[in-house]
């Protein structure tokens, strides 16, 4: 078999999974296409070692090994992700990753008043706006 | 060797990559419906077919170890978990229109850009290239198993402890707000109503019903915090209805 195929459709299937990462807003959508990444890069694995298996005398196949190590690190990947996920979801109420802009810098939130010109600046001491905002609000 | 290089051709393929290609485009489709679909179950269950199509590549590849290993774990166990996430986030079962960000096109052109470029590379690269898949299977079980106990065995026992630190991280994370959920049983429709980021809020019980009044004398987030606490306590509502 030519190994321009399985190289090409892995790098498709790359670049699908990273337009599903970059365009997505669920969280879990996100997830999968990150786990779409990751087969591809499976598949490029699998077909260099069995390439090099018959190409050279001697291998460890390490690139089977090294599809298995990943198969079970993305089994981890996903549960602790799914694990993360749930809990926003229980705190926040929402999955959408658009709108989880706590730590964004430039970004002031929208519901953030501009006439509080008096409880802006305990915010900016307090560090982060979200303990400014246990301040203001106690 | 050099005879059957030669034999070899873009023209004349063989039948395992005819087989290759057709499977390959069933994965691929299946992988674009993926990430485009609106239907957010629909989305677990194209990735399915991906999956499954990626193991009968492994197969047409003789690594039939890999492939029922990708069957057991992708297709039995993450898409399953995936599809339990959706539920339990509540995923709209019919066509949502907001799955895609706005950010759509920069992430159409960037992955077109990246499949560009990396197309063109690797077939640039490997266009002389060509697996022998005749003779004993590259990836049989018993090829596997021995390179994997004999050269990979402090990795594989390493991989074990990662294991069980993800899963003892995954019962942490689901379970803290669990405790905290339970904690306080009187009035805690009230109590869990507050998201545990505004910490103080469960004090506050009253901001929920007089948004208005907050507006004046704290000089803080008042409108939010009604919605947000409002939102809190319907999220609880329907936890304690489940």
């Amino acid at each position: 078999m030519h190994l321009a195929y399985p190289a090409v459709l892995s790098a498709l299937l790359f670049c699908t999974g990273l337009y599903g990462v970059l365009a997505r807003r669920n969280a879990i959508l996100v997830l999968m296409s990150v786990e779409l990444m990751l087969n591809a890069v499976n598949l490029n694995l699998v077909a260099f070692d069995v390439w090099l298996s018959k190409a050279a005398e001697e291998t460890l196949h390490s690139g089977q090994a090294l599809t298995l190590f990943t198969i079970a690190i993305a089994a981890a990947e996903i549960g602790i992700g799914l694990a993360i996920v749930l809990a926003v979801h229980r705190n926040r109420g929402t999955a959408d990753i658009d709108k989880l802009r706590d730590t964004a810098e430039g970004h002031e939130p929208d519901d953030r008043d501009d006439t509080d010109s008096e409880a802006r600046p305990a915010e900016q001491a307090a560090g982060s706006g979200r303990t400014g905002k246990a301040e203001a609000t106690a | 060797m050099t005879l059957a290089q030669e034999a070899h051709g873009f023209l004349s393929p063989t039948g395992v990559e005819i087989a290759f290609l057709l499977v390959g485009l069933v994965t691929f489709g299946a992988a674009i419906v993926t990430v485009t679909t609106k239907q957010l179950v629909h989305a677990a269950l194209w990735l399915v077919v991906a999956l499954g199509g990626l193991a009968v590549e492994y197969l047409l590849l003789t690594a039939e170890f890999i492939a029922w290993v990708q069957v057991l774990i992708y297709v039995g166990s993450v898409v399953v978990l995936l599809l339990f996430g959706l539920m339990l986030t509540r995923a709209p079962i019919g066509r949502s229109p907001d799955a895609d960000s706005g950010n759509r096109w920069a992430a159409l052109v960037v992955a077109l850009a990246a499949a560009a470029a990396l197309v063109w590379v690797v077939a640039d690269a490997f266009r002389t290239t060509w697996i022998d898949l005749d003779g004993p299977a590259a990836g049989s079980t018993e090829a596997t198993g021995a390179s994997l106990f004999q050269n990979w065995v402090l990795p594989f026992e390493a991989l074990s402890v990662l294991l069980l630190a993800a899963l003892v991280g995954a019962i942490v994370l689901s379970r803290k707000a669990k405790a905290e959920l339970s904690s306080p049983p009187v009035n805690s429709r009230v109590a869990t109503g507050s998201s545990p980021s505004v910490p103080d809020s469960r004090n506050h019980p009253i901001g929920r019903n007089e948004p208005v009044a907050g507006t004046k004398s704290t000089k803080g987030t008042p409108s939010t915090r009604g919605t947000e606490t409002a939102k809190g306590t319907e999220s609880a509502e329907q936890e304690g209805a489940r």
